[in-house]
């Protein structure tokens, strides 16, 4: 089985996100990157299911700059066999998911993973895209993958609860917990990882129809109004006459 | 400028965020048209003029009666094509983000999703999404000429307009290969006010010591008639089921009141809160960092304050 796992290289969920250059560019000062939370679970389950069938490989992919190549060493660490790197900014998700299919399109893939969303810009659609340009399914948020022969039996999360689904090989699955757990690679992991092969591809042009303007951060949050804890009672009252919220 | 509103629908009745699609689509533009798919009721659907759709499509097919992600998506771009719709309106969901999505590559489409304000059309056409889990917003332009946007709830006042709308029956042609993702079943919770779409959510966290307590924040849930939720430990202790975890990695929540009993505050907390109007903490630790985040605060024990809570919320009511 081929699978392929695509990552993002995000901010650490503790970062504080400042931007730059009159609020057009994102502040990396101080922020420290990391494989995204879901990606991360997407890859912790791809190595689950290869550590299961034998000959499965695994594939990372990363659309990013050459910084992202220590997230991207990362994922060999935790087990991946290869990586690819589309030497590009992922400047939508329109973009990146061109990038994704135009890669997959040619590799037979079984199975492509990644999370359901990137937590930098949230927009939780490029496996709905990246599906949709290659013409097989795709689900997400998944929260349970099993592979039986030629079809897979999922878990997906709805609002108020889940849907069990079933579906043919090959698909794409934007994936959450608790799918597997996070892992975290051990020594030899990271030893290995340094000679595992990362090929470097140049993007595919796209107009996205899609362009940032500016960034704002939310307005700074008043002081907390402190009740005594014998006091519920004025709660209520600043919740209905101040606060306007009951 | 003709606007397509896909609106959901669940046990007949349309849900609340869908009702906000269209409230959001008529103070976009006033050619709105909302489309239903599978059973819902007429009265339901008639309603939807008092939002300010003019017509309501309904494909009451009933394939369409369970959501399939792949069938809507086809109804979807046909009736964008028949009622010459450039723009598609929808609530970002489970079901909305991934048919929005499909809608956009198949129409060729400028897509935004996690839109919180109607667009500025000043200078081309932007809308302001939530980014960085609700640390921060983008402006972001829509340059082609058709459009699909998906919104967060709260993304607008809803203003009632007079007039119900008229209801047509819309027929479809289904494929085998819309239904190629079987639903094998559905668990949900019914009856009870759904997480993303409270307009108050009493959450507990790790504070509350075990699943056997939460009768008492079960309670003040009912008594203000709001949904409940949890930080990610107590869903990960299967405490409490995980479509209720609340933050950076579960769901996040935008209602007008946030009660938080029992959670320190941890930053993927508060990303899955923070776009809260108001937020009220209660924590035993006067230096839980959640305190930093609110708008009202209590020191003491949840297990003495929340059930005079209940009873000072019942008093009032
Ligand atoms: C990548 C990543 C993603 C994450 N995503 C999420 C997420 O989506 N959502 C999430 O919630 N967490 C998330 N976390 C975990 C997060 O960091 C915290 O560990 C978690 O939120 C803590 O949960 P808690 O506040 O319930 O528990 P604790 O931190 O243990 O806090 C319990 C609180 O209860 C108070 N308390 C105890 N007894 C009482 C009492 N009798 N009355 C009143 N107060 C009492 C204590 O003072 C304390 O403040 C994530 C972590 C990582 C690394």
């Amino acid at each position: 089985m081929k699978i392929l796992v695509c990552i993002t290289h995000v901010p650490d969920t503790t970062s504080k996100i400042n931007f730059k250059d009159n609020n057009t560019k994102f502040d990396p000062t101080g922020v420290q990157f990391i494989i995204g939370p879901y990606d991360d679970y997407a890859l912790a389950r791809a190595i689950e299911i290869k550590e299961a069938t034998p000959g499965t490989t695994v594939t990372v992919l990363n659309v990013g700059l050459a910084d992202t190549e220590p997230t991207i060493r990362k994922a060999l660490a935790i087990g991946a066999d290869d990586a690819i790197r589309v030497n590009a900014d992922p400047a939508d998700s329109f973009f990146v998911a061109t990038q994704i299919a135009e890669h997959a399109k040619t590799a037979n893939y079984d199975l492509i993973l990644m999370g359901r969303e990137s937590i930098d810009y949230n927009s939780g659609v490029v496996h709905s895209i990246v599906g949709e340009m290659l013409g097989i399914p795709s689900v997400s948020p998944v929260m349970k993958l099993d592979i039986e022969g030629t079809k897979a039996k999922l878990a997906r999360e709805i609002e108020g609860g889940k849907e069990s689904l079933e579906v043919n090989l090959p698909f794409v699955a934007g994936c959450q917990e608790p799918i597997a757990e996070w892992k975290i690679p051990n020594m030899r992991g990271i030893m290995s990882a340094r000679t595992k092969p990362l090929k470097v591809v140049e993007a595919k042009a796209v107009d996205s129809g899609y362009k940032i303007q500016k960034f704002e951060l939310p307005p700074p949050k008043g002081a907390v109004k402190m009740i005594p804890a014998d006091n519920v009672a004025q709660l209520v009252t600043l919740l209905k006459t101040e606060a306007k919220v009951l | 400028m003709a606007i397509l509103v896909f609106v959901e629908s669940a046990e007949g009745k349309i849900k609340a965020t869908s009702i906000e699609a269209v409230a959001y689509a008529y103070q976009l533009g006033d050619a709105v048209t909302a489309i239903a798919l599978g059973d819902v009721e007429k009265s339901e659907l008639e309603g939807l003029g008092k939002y300010g759709a003019k017509k309501v499509l309904h494909a009451a097919d009933a394939k369409l009666n369970q959501p399939v992600i792949q069938a809507y998506t086809n109804v979807l771009i046909k009736a964008m094509e028949d009622e010459a719709a450039d723009i598609l309106v929808l609530a970002n969901s489970s079901l909305g983000t991934p048919v929005a999505a499909k809608v956009a590559v198949k129409t060729g489409a400028s897509l935004a999703s996690n839109v919180v304000s109607l667009p500025d059309k000043s200078a081309g056409f932007a809308v302001k999404k939530s980014i960085y889990t609700g640390k921060a917003f983008a402006w972001v332009e829509l340059t082609n000429p058709k459009k699909v946007i998906a919104i967060r709830k709260n993304a607008v006042d809803i203003k009632e307009v007079s007039g119900n709308a008229a209801v047509t029956p819309y027929t479809v042609q289904l494929s085998d290969s819309d239904f190629a993702v079987k639903t094998l079943s559905t668990e949900k919770a019914t009856g009870e006010i759904l997480l993303p779409e409270a307009n108050i959510v009493v959450s507990g966290g790790r504070g509350m010591k075990g699943p056997e307590h939460w009768s008492i924040l079960e309670d003040l849930a009912k008594a203000l008639n709001a949904a409940t939720g949890c930080s990610k430990p107590v869903s990960d202790m299967g405490w409490r089921p995980h479509h209720e975890h609340v933050g950076q990695t579960g769901v996040k929540v935008a209602p007008q009141l946030y009660i938080a009993v029992g959670i320190s505050g941890a930053i993927q907390h508060l990303a899955g809160v923070n776009s809260s109007k108001c937020i009220v903490v209660i924590n035993k630790d006067p230096e839980a960092p959640f305190f930093k985040a609110a708008d009202y605060g209590i020191v003491g024990d949840a297990f003495e304050i929340i059930p005079k809570l209940t009873e000072a919320i019942k008093a009032v009511k």
